[in-house]
C-alpha cells in the first residue's frame, strides 16, 4: 500500500469523523444549539483534525526515518572484505540500492517469483545477468554479501512500508473514535480545535526555518564527505580545476572563484551606473509621466526569467561582441566569454539596483533637499552633494544585494560564460564559475560517491556561504539606514 | 570661492555703474547640471532600450518555430509490404519496422513527384527521401498500427519537411551553406524550390510544436514543447498545492498570533534569508534530500515541485504578511467587539479581505517559479523524455521535463535549428508569464482596497 493511498483513506475516515462528530453532538443536545458549548461544526472539526493530524505527522516523520535505520542495518552486513579496493562502502551501498530496485522489477515483471527470489544465491546464479535482463545495468560482478543485502534490503522496506500503513490506519481510527467519544454538550470543542489550527499554523511557519537547517545540513554534510576524500587545503588553494572522471582531478576552487568575481565585476560595472542614474533621473527629474511608464518597463527586466537572458546572451550579445570586438581587437574569438555574461547579467540586475535605490533617494527627507537648494546650489548638485551621502549606505546595502544575486546567478555564466577554468584577465576569453561547475558536475551520468561529482557540493556551500554574508551586511546597512531618517 | 575682478570696469559712459556679478560659474554649473540630467535620461534609455533589444531579439529569432515546413503527396500503402501475415493484427504489423515504412514513403515520393511532373533530374532516389523528416516514417507507422484499416488504400500525407529544407524555406539555409553541408544539397533546395511551385511542399503553423513530445537530435523540425508544457503545469500545480497552504499558514500566525521573541525573530531572519538564496542552492537541497536521502524519483515532476515550493514560500509569506498587515485593525476590533474568537476574526474577517493581495503575491511567486531552470538541471530534469506522463497523480511521479529546461536543453544541441526552437519556446513562457502578471494586476486592479 503506497503513502498516497494510505493518506486518501486517513483523509476520508476524517471527513466520516467530521459528519459524526458533528451528528453527535447534535444528537448528544437533542436538536438544541443552544445547549451546546461550540456550533455543532466545530464538534466537527474537532473529531476531523484529531483522526487526520497525527497520522499524518507520523507518517512524515516515518518516510524520513525509514530510510535511515534500514540504510544503517543494511550497512552493518555489508564486510570490509566485500568492498573493492579503490571503492567506498557507500558505493557498494549504491550497487545494494540498484540490485534491489532490479529484483522489484524482475518480481514486477513476473521474470522471478518471491519464492525463487528467497533460494536465489549470488554465487551459483549470475545476478548481474539476470538483472541485465530487467533492464537494470550492476557495475561488477555481485557478491553473495552484497545479494543478501540488497535481498534484505528489499524485505525491510516491504515490511517498512506494510507495518507505516497499519500504523498510520489505526492512528487515523483511534484518534476519530477517541476525539468521537469525547464529545459531550459541555465539551470545549471549539477552544480544542483552535488550538490545534495554532499548533499547526507554528508547525507551518518553521517549514522556513526546516529548510534553511535542510541546505545547511546537506551541503555541509556532503562537503565533509568530499573533504575525507580529497584534502580541504587543496580545495582551497589548487590554482588549478581539472577533474578527471577517472580519478587523480584537480579541484581547486580558485579558477572558478575568479570567474565568479570577475563576470560580477563586469556586471555590476554595467549595472551600477545605469541602475544609480536611472533611479536619481526617476526619483529627481522625471515627470509623472515619464515615471509612471519608465519604472514599471525597468523592474519587467527583473521579471524575466534568467533562462531568457541566458539565451540572449548565446545568440545575440556572444556573437556581436566576438565579430565586432573581439576579432578586430584580436583579443580572441569565443563568443562566450567574461564580457558576454557579464553584460548580459549587469542588464538583469539593473532593477534591484534602480529600484532599491529609488526607495532609498525618495527616502531622504524633503527638508534636505529644499535646505540645499535654497542655498544656491542647483539640483544636480544637490542630488551630488547632498541627497547621495545621505542616501549612501542604502545605496551601498542596494549593490550589495545586486552583488549576491549576480554571484549565485546560474543560467547566465552556463550560457554565456563558458566552460573553461582559468585564471586569466582578458575578458573576451571564456571562464567559468562557481555556479557553471555545479551545474556541469552534476549533470550526466556519474558515480554520486566521487569527488568529482561531491565537489559539487563544496561549491554550493562556498557560494551559500559568500552569498549569505553579502546579504546579512545589506540588510544590515539597510536597516540602519532606515532608522536613521525614522 | 571665485576671486574677485582686480579692477571694476565701468559701463560706457561711467556716470552710473551697474552691480557687479561676482563670477560664480554659473554657466559652468548649469552646463553641469544639464549633463546631469542628460546622464539620467541616458541611463533610463539604456535600460528601456536592453529591455527592447532583448524581447526584439528573442521574437525575431523565435517567431519562425511556429510555422514550420510540411511536405504533402499520395501515399499508397501497399498491403503486402505493411502487413506481410495479411492479417491486419497490429501486433503482426509491428514488426515492420520505421525502415520499412520510410522505404515506402521514399518510393511514394518519388512516384508523386514524377505525377506532379516535378524533374527530379541529378537528385538520386535516397536524396529525395531526404527532403522528408527522418519523423515521417514513424508518423506514418503510428498513423497506420492505429487504423490497419488503411492498409491497401492511398492517402494523402502531410508530414514534416526536413530541417535543412525548413531552414531554407526560413531563409536560414542558403545554397552556399548547403553546398559546404552534408546533410543538404544545393539540388535538394532546388528540388524543393520546384516542389513548391507544384504546391507540394508549403509553410504553415506547427501545432506539433506546441503539443508534441521532443525528439532526437537529427531531427529538430519534429521537436515540440508538449511533455515540458505538461511537465510545467504539473509543477505548477503541486507547488500551489504545497506553498499556499503553509505559506498562509506561516503568515497568519506571524502577523496575527506570535508573541516578539526570539522564535519569532528567527522565523523571519530565516525567511528573509530563503529569499535570497540562490535558486541553484536549493537544486542542491532537492538532490540531496529528495533524490539521495528520500528516494524520490530523478526528473519527476513531484521533486522539481517540492524544490520550487521551497522556494516560492518565502515569496508568498511576504506577500501574504503585507496582505494582512494592510487589513485595519478595526475590522478586527469590531469582530473581537462582538464575541468573535481570535480564530474566527482571522477567518472569518481578515483573510477573506486580505485574499486579493494574497493571491496576487502567489501569482507572482509562481510566475517567478515557471521560469526557474537551474535548481531543475541538479534534479535531472535535462533528461531526454520522449514519453508523455501519465496523468495526475501517478504523472507526477513520471519523467517530465519544463519549459524552461527544454530551452536549455535544446541550445545545448548543435543543429543551428534548435535555436529557433529554443527561442519559439521562450516566445511561449513569456506569453504564459504575461498572462500570470496580467492575471495578477487585474486581480489586484478589481479587488484591492484602500482603507
Amino acid at each position: 500500500m503506497n503513502a498516497g493511498l494510505v493518506s486518501l483513506i486517513v483523509l476520508a475516515i476524517a471527513a466520516a469523523g467530521y459528519v459524526l462528530g458533528r451528528h453527535r453532538s447534535l444528537a448528544l443536545a437533542g436538536g438544541d444549539i443552544r445547549a451546546l458549548h461550540s456550533l455543532p461544526g466545530y464538534y466537527g472539526q474537532f473529531v476531523f483534525l484529531f483522526a487526520a493530524v497525527p497520522p499524518f505527522l507520523v507518517m512524515l516523520v516515518w518516510l524520513l526515518a525509514q530510510p535511515l535505520i534500514i540504510e544503517s542495518r543494511v550497512a552493518s552486513m555489508i564486510a570490509p572484505s566485500d568492498i573493492p579496493d579503490g571503492s567506498t562502502l557507500s558505493l557498494v551501498m549504491a550497487d545494494v540500492h540498484r540490485i534491489a530496485d532490479g529484483l522489484d522489477v524482475a518480481v514486477a515483471e513476473g521474470n522471478l517469483s518471491e519464492g525463487q527470489l528467497d533460494d536465489m544465491r549470488a554465487d551459483l546464479t549470475d545476478v548481474r545477468a539476470r538483472l541485465a535482463e530487467v533492464g537494470i545495468a550492476v557495475g561488477s560482478k555481485v557478491s553473495q554479501n552484497v545479494f543478501l543485502a540488497a535481498k534484505d534490503f528489499r524485505r525491510l522496506a516491504g515490511v517498512g512500508r506494510t507495518a507505516m500503513a497499519g500504523v498510520v490506519l489505526l492512528l487515523a481510527l483511534g484518534g476519530a473514535v477517541f476525539a468521537w467519544t469525547r464529545i459531550a454538550p459541555r465539551y470545549r470543542a471549539r477552544n480544542v480545535s483552535e488550538a490545534a489550527i495554532k499548533s499547526l499554523m507554528i508547525l507551518s511557519s518553521t517549514v522556513a526555518v526546516i529548510t534553511t537547517l535542510g541546505i545547511i545540513l546537506s551541503l555541509v554534510f556532503e562537503t565533509v564527505h568530499f573533504f575525507n576524500l580529497y584534502p580541504a587545503e587543496k580545495f582551497f588553494f589548487n590554482l588549478t580545476w581539472n577533474p578527471q572522471f577517472r580519478g587523480g582531478s584537480d579541484l581547486g576552487i580558485l579558477p572558478l572563484l575568479w570567474g565568479t568575481l570577475y563576470v560580477s565585476v563586469v556586471a555590476l560595472a554595467v549595472a551600477v551606473p545605469v541602475g544609480l542614474l536611472a533611479a536619481i533621473y526617476l526619483a529627481e527629474y522625471a515627470s509623472d509621466s515619464v515615471r509612471a511608464f519608465a519604472k514599471p518597463t525597468i523592474e519587467l527586466l527583473a521579471g524575466i526569467p534568467t533562462i531568457v537572458y541566458g539565451l540572449f546572451a548565446l545568440i545575440t550579445v556572444g556573437p556581436m561582441l566576438r565579430d565586432y570586438f573581439a576579432q578586430p581587437l584580436g583579443l580572441g574569438s569565443s563568443s562566450s566569454s567574461v564580457m558576454t555574461a557579464g553584460l548580459v547579467m549587469g542588464i538583469m540586475v539593473i532593477p534591484f539596483i534602480s529600484s532599491l535605490s529609488d526607495d532609498v533617494i525618495n527616502a531622504v527627507p524633503q527638508a534636505m533637499r529644499d535646505g540645499s537648494l535654497g542655498l544656491g546650489a542647483t539640483h544636480s548638485e544637490t542630488v551630488k552633494k547632498v541627497i547621495l551621502p545621505a542616501a549612501l549606505p542604502g545605496i551601498i546595502g542596494a549593490i550589495l544585494l545586486a552583488a549576491s544575486r549576480a554571484i549565485g546567478e546560474t543560467m547566465i555564466v552556463v550560457m554565456g560564460a563558458g566552460a573553461s577554468a582559468r585564471l586569466g584577465v582578458n575578458p573576451f576569453e571564456a571562464m567559468t564559475t562557481i555556479t557553471v561547475k555545479i551545474v556541469s558536475q552534476l549533470t550526466g551520468d556519474t558515480e554520486f560517491a566521487s569527488p568529482e561529482t561531491l565537489v559539487a557540493f563544496a561549491l554550493g556551500l562556498s557560494l551559500f556561504v559568500v552569498t549569505l554574508v553579502l546579504n546579512v551586511i545589506a540588510l544590515y546597512v539597510v536597516r540602519k539606514y532606515r532608522e536613521q531618517y525614522e | 570661492m571665485s576671486e574677485i575682478p582686480a579692477t571694476t570696469p565701468l559701463a560706457a559712459g561711467g556716470a552710473t555703474a551697474r552691480p557687479q556679478r561676482r563670477d560664480i560659474g554659473i554657466k559652468r554649473r548649469y552646463a553641469a547640471e544639464a549633463r546631469f540630467r542628460a546622464y539620467g535620461m541616458a541611463a533610463v534609455g539604456v535600460a528601456v532600450l536592453a529591455l527592447v533589444f532583448l524581447l526584439v531579439s528573442i521574437l525575431a529569432n523565435g517567431l519562425g518555430a511556429f510555422r514550420q515546413t510540411f511536405v504533402t503527396f499520395d501515399v499508397t500503402l501497399d498491403a503486402a509490404v505493411l502487413d506481410k501475415v495479411g492479417n491486419r493484427d497490429p501486433e503482426e504489423m509491428k514488426k515492420v519496422t520505421t525502415i520499412g515504412y520510410g522505404n515506402l514513403l521514399k518510393a511514394a515520393l518519388g512516384t508523386a513527384l514524377d505525377a506532379a511532373g516535378v524533374s527530379t533530374d541529378g537528385v538520386s532516389a535516397k536524396d529525395v527521401g531526404g527532403l522528408l523528416s527522418k519523423e515521417a516514417p514513424a508518423q506514418l507507422r503510428n498513423r497506420v498500427l492505429a487504423d490497419p484499416g488503411l492498409l491497401g488504400t492511398t492517402i494523402s500525407f502531410r508530414t514534416y519537411a526536413n530541417g535543412r529544407i525548413d531552414g531554407y524555406f526560413k531563409g536560414r539555409v542558403t545554397m552556399q551553406s548547403a553546398a559546404l553541408d552534408s546533410n543538404v544539397s544545393p539540388q535538394q533546395l532546388e528540388l524543393a524550390d520546384r516542389m513548391r511551385e507544384a504546391g507540394m511542399i508549403g509553410v504553415g503553423f506547427n501545432t506539433g510544436f506546441l503539443f508534441g513530445p521532443d525528439a532526437s537530435e537529427l531531427r529538430p523540425e519534429a521537436a515540440g514543447l508538449g511533455i515540458a508544457i505538461l511537465g510545467s503545469a504539473y509543477m505548477m500545480i503541486l507547488v500551489l498545492l504545497l506553498s499556499l497552504p503553509f505559506g498562509v499558514a506561516a503568515s497568519i500566525y506571524l502577523e496575527e498570533f506570535a508573541p516578539q521573541n526570539r522564535f519569532t525573530d528567527l522565523i523571519e531572519v530565516n525567511i528573509n534569508n530563503l529569499a535570497a538564496v540562490p535558486s541553484i542552492v536549493f537544486g542542491l537541497l532537492g538532490l540531496a534530500i529528495f533524490i539521495n536521502f528520500m528516494g524520490l524519483p530523478q526528473s519527476a515532476s513531484v521533486v522539481g515541485a517540492l524544490v520550487l515550493a521551497l522556494m516560492t514560500l518565502p515569496t508568498i509569506i511576504i506577500a501574504t504578511r503585507a496582505a494582512l498587515k494592510s487589513v485595519p485593525p478595526s475590522i478586527r476590533e469590531a469582530a473581537l467587539g462582538v464575541g468573535a474568537s481570535r480564530m474566527q476574526t482571522v477567518f472569518h474577517h481578515v483573510l477573506p479581505l486580505a485574499m486579493p493581495g494574497i493571491l496576487t503575491g502567489t501569482i507572482i511567486g509562481l510566475a517567478r517559479a515557471l521560469g526557474e531552470t537551474a535548481p531543475l538541471l541538479l534534479i535531472g530534469m535535462v533528461a531526454f523524455v520522449r514519453d508523455f506522463p501519465a496523468g495526475p497523480p501517478e504523472g507526477f511521479f513520471d519523467p517530465a521535463s519544463a519549459l524552461p529546461v527544454q530551452i536549455y536543453n535544446w541550445t545545448q544541441r548543435a543543429d543551428p535549428a534548435f535555436v529557433e526552437r529554443a527561442s519559439g519556446a521562450i516566445i511561449v513562457l513569456l506569453v504564459f508569464l504575461f498572462f500570470m502578471n496580467l492575471a495578477a494586476i487585474v486581480l489586484r486592479r478589481r479587488f484591492e482596497r484602500r482603507w
